[in-house]
């Protein structure tokens, strides 16, 4: 049904159509909507799940371990400071294999204190062997909860799933969606039937000390199993689109990069301003274009190279950083091409958007104008020079 | 596309009223994309919110700086605050009326239509909260869209006590528009 949804209460209401048995938060802004909702549905009877209080970030991704471990679909959502106070237990739940599924409401990390979006956070967790998707607008943040739990909980799989959306821009937005009945949902997403679970009736450990004699085998799995992921995908949005009537390659998105000479690549809710520019510019004979990153965690690699290989400039956009290094996106995109034969000639990375910095049309007009023969390694974008004249002689 | 600025102090309900602006427009089968810019996230602080309205899915994420449309909550902004900055040529300004705030100058082509909104609250909703009122005032102003879409995004937002004295009030903002500025609509 076709409804006008802010992004957190859209989340809340896909998850509540993926019926998880045990939800477990913290709340922080711009999170605490999603879960307030999902707290209401479930006091209010309209969600048969146990909702479990905690004290801490920490505590809420333990529940969420707990509940998958014991065999029972979970939920969690959380940002920015709340998501690294999870990062040792979702590091846990990658190595156990449980696939929980989580919402980060992408948001910078202190200090300084920020409240506002850019996406930091997530990135920084993209070595926690979780996948990661980033959405662009209200539609996909619902959509790809459904795709998210469909994947994880898949028995080649097994691995958890986060759901990245872009804080306030997507979380506070309100737009139009459609969202799903339940009979369609219950037709993509059968109940969760666990391959293990923790029953005392056939006890088993998870998680346990493991000697150089094995560590590394468990580690090489996970690493395999990304490249099933990156696999499954498409088959998984394939069976999405025949359900729901919606189309997602799943791991990238191309936009008017056919004939470019110039694209632009990024993740998230900033592809629909980059959309309008290109739009803009391609009224006017510019060649450009874009290519969205919709899976970040396994990183598509080969996708990438095979759409973006002839494109003489790329120029590739950051939310974060990897302070003292090229930026993370950057980094990789540049790997994507060492050593192959007819590259890109030019990938130059830009840094936007920092700590809820506005990312406007002109930001994105200076990007393609800045991406020339000249490469930029991590040219920072819409910075106020006089802010950086101060001095503590 | 048309874009519309809302200008308010947290707490005085400018992400309520950009909602309903948005489901108003919702119900005309307009895509509509209704969002907010909190500032310091105090009680009393100036903040912003905003409506993108367009025939077509809107992609554009950035905050609004020429609207087509302002609508201000709270006139003291005013004595401070730039609440006309961007504004379009042919934009259009709908203030909440308030004794001893001088209204910036605008170009003849802009209009302003100041509407006291809070009188109209504090006799239908019985609070001086004047955004629905205002709202009634935005669409006798702008003719974007009829009462009933207003209404219909009213009570799908507010419950029964709540919902007739908005829908009370919106009308009420909606006539005074008529009935005031009958000759320079």
């Amino acid at each position: 049904m076709r409804e006008f949804l802010e992004g957190s209460q859209a989340v809340a209401e896909a998850v509540k159509l993926c019926k998880p048995g045990v939800i477990s938060a913290y709340p922080i802004t711009p999170q605490t909507h999603i879960v307030e909702e999902l707290a209401q549905m479930v006091a209010d009877g309209e969600l048969k799940s146990q909702f479990v209080n905690v004290e801490s970030e920490h505590s809420a991704a333990s529940v969420v371990l707990g509940g998958v471990a014991t065999g029972v679909r979970s939920y969690s959502a959380t940002s920015s400071q709340g998501l690294i106070y999870m990062s040792e237990v979702l590091f846990n739940i990658a190595g156990m294999r449980l696939p929980v599924i989580l919402t980060c409401a992408n948001r910078a990390l202190s200090a300084p204190i920020n409240i506002w979006n850019d996406q930091q956070d997530s990135v920084s967790l993209r070595d926690a062997g979780w996948v990661q998707f980033y959405v662009e607008d209200i539609q996909e943040a619902a959509d790809f909860h459904f795709i998210a739990y469909r994947l994880g909980e898949d028995k080649s799989i097994m691995l958890p799933v986060m759901v990245c959306m872009d804080g306030f821009i997507l979380t506070h937005g309100i737009e139009t969606l459609d969202l799903p009945a339940q009979e369609e949902v219950d037709k993509f997403l059968p109940a969760y039937k666990p391959l293990y679970k923790l029953d005392p009736d056939n006890p088993l450990t998870m998680g346990p000390l493991v000697d150089p004699d094995y560590y590394m085998e468990t580690r090489y799995a996970i690493q395999e199993t990304h490249k099933d992921v990156l696999t499954l995908i498409p088959k998984i949005t394939a069976e999405f689109s025949k359900v729901f009537g919606r189309n997602y390659n799943g791991l990238i998105e191309e936009y008017r990069t056919k004939d470019a000479e110039r694209v632009i690549i990024a993740m998230g809710s900033v592809c629909g301003t980059i959309k309008e520019v290109v739009d803009e510019l391609r009224s006017k004979g510019k060649k450009v274009g874009l290519l969205k990153i919709a899976t970040y965690r396994p990183f598509p690699a080969e996708e990438i190279c095979n759409v973006l290989r002839g494109v003489p400039k790329l120029a590739v956009l950051d939310r974060a950083l990897s302070l003292g290094s090229l930026a993370p996106l950057a980094s990789e995109i540049k790997a994507v091409f060492f050593g192959k034969k007819k590259t890109p000639k030019v990938i130059s990375s830009f840094i936007v958007g920092l700590g809820g910095r506005d990312i406007t049309k002109e930001s994105i007009k200076e990007i393609f104008r800045l991406l020339n023969t000249k490469e930029k390694l991590g040219e920072f974008i819409d910075l106020k020079p006089e802010l950086l004249k101060e001095s503590y002689e | 596309m048309k874009e519309i600025r809302i200008h308010a102090r947290a707490g005085q309900g400018a992400i309520t009223t950009a909602a309903l602006l948005g489901h108003a427009y919702f119900l005309k089968g307009i895509y509509a994309y209704a969002f907010p810019n909190f500032g310091a996230a105090r009680m009393g602080a100036p903040m912003n919110a905003f409506v993108r309205v367009d025939t077509r899915p809107v992609r554009l994420r950035s905050q609004i700086y020429e609207p087509d449309y302002v609508i201000v909550v709270d006139a003291t902004l005013l004595r401070g605050f730039n609440c006309f900055s961007g504004l379009k040529d042919n934009g259009i300004a709908i203030i909440n009326q308030r004794q001893g705030i001088d209204i910036p100058k605008i170009k003849p082509t802009q209009k302003v239509y100041l509407v006291p909104a809070n009188d109209i609250a504090l006799k239908t909703i019985g609070r001086p909260l004047g955004n629905t009122a205002l709202l009634g005032a935005y669409a006798a102003a702008t003719d974007e869209f009829d009462l009933e879409a207003l209404i219909g995004a009213i009570s799908k937002r507010f419950s029964e006590k709540a919902k007739e004295a908005n829908i009370e009030a919106v009308k009420l903002g909606y006539e005074y528009v008529r009935t005031t500025y009958s000759k320079t609509r």
